[in-house]
């Protein structure tokens, strides 16, 4: 079977569909953030394959490469605010930082 | 043909170190599986002939972003308390919703009619890339720039270590109250 359109966006959904499941349930900080870049991978493999499969098309990749600028940014700031988290708690259960409920 | 071969390798890679991701309990091998599905997600840009986003995927993610997590991983690892990490009560629903989730995407994916043009050649994309950023994406390019500054400076500032600074009370005092009230 030819490898299609069809196919890399399968891939994607599958890797969306794992990394919303990891931002549901780890409770570990930075296994959540794991999550995430499975998502925002997803969203550019999607990208990347719409792309390909346009005529001239390059707008995704344009797109797929801010996502991945923002992606590092964003990894960098949450895991400076994780490592606050540590500092401050003592953990980085998401579930232990819940002093402004309290 | 090879490259079909060469996708179903990539998309197995891919998928299933990220269901090791998901599901380990150990942090730190979900940490050195999220490198294969990075490397796994790079081969599927290369086969894509999105070569610069290959480039990228590899430089950025798997040496930047991916040594940051590691790193935070070693640096806040803690004696593993009780069962694992995570509650069966919020294992069942997740898992529901992130199928129901996979289920209609992939219903969206199949049920399309996508106006597919046969593939356009394969030629390195990455002139036409920079081409594009210094023209019809001028303006997100620069604010991109500046986005990765202000991210630099916050984490700079988030990590800075203010303890001989909070000895004037307030600051110094709230974080020894805390620790009482958990345990």
């Amino acid at each position: 079977m030819n490898a299609g359109l069809e196919h890399f966006l399968t891939v994607g959904a599958l890797l969306f569909g794992l990394g919303v499941f990891a931002v549901l349930t780890r409770r570990n900080a930075v296994g959540l953030l794991m999550g995430v870049e499975l998502i925002l991978n997803a969203a550019n493999l999607n990208f990347a394959a719409f792309a390909r499969y346009v005529e001239h098309g390059i707008d995704g990749q344009v797109l797929a490469a801010f996502v991945i600028v923002l992606a590092a940014a964003e990894a960098a700031v949450a895991l400076a605010i994780v490592l606050a988290m540590f500092r401050n708690f003592g953990t980085v259960h998401v579930d232990a930082v819940d002093r402004l409920r309290r | 043909m090879s490259g079909d071969l060469a996708f179903y390798g990539f998309a197995a890679l891919t998928v299933l170190s990220a269901f090791y991701v998901v599901f380990s309990r150990n942090i730190v091998h979900a940490g050195f599986s999220l490198l294969f599905t990075l490397f796994g997600v790079a081969g599927l840009y290369a086969m894509l002939a999105a070569d610069f986003l290959a480039a990228t995927q590899v430089i950025v993610y798997i040496g930047g972003v991916l040594v940051l997590i590691l790193f935070t991983v070693m640096m806040t690892r803690i004696p593993r308390r009780g069962a694992g990490g995570r509650g069966l009560d919020r294992f069942v629903p997740a898992g529901v919703f992130a199928l129901l989730l996979f289920a209609l995407l992939y219903k969206v994916i199949t049920g399309t009619p996508w106006a597919e043009k046969a593939p356009v050649s394969a030629d390195p994309t990455t002139a036409r890339l920079g081409a594009s950023f210094l023209t019809d994406f001028v303006f997100p390019f620069e604010f991109v720039s500046l986005i990765l500054l202000a991210a630099m400076i916050g984490a700079a500032i988030l990590i800075r270590d203010r303890r001989p600074a909070a000895d004037d009370g307030a600051g110094g005092a709230a974080a020894p109250t805390g620790e009482e009230e958990r345990s």
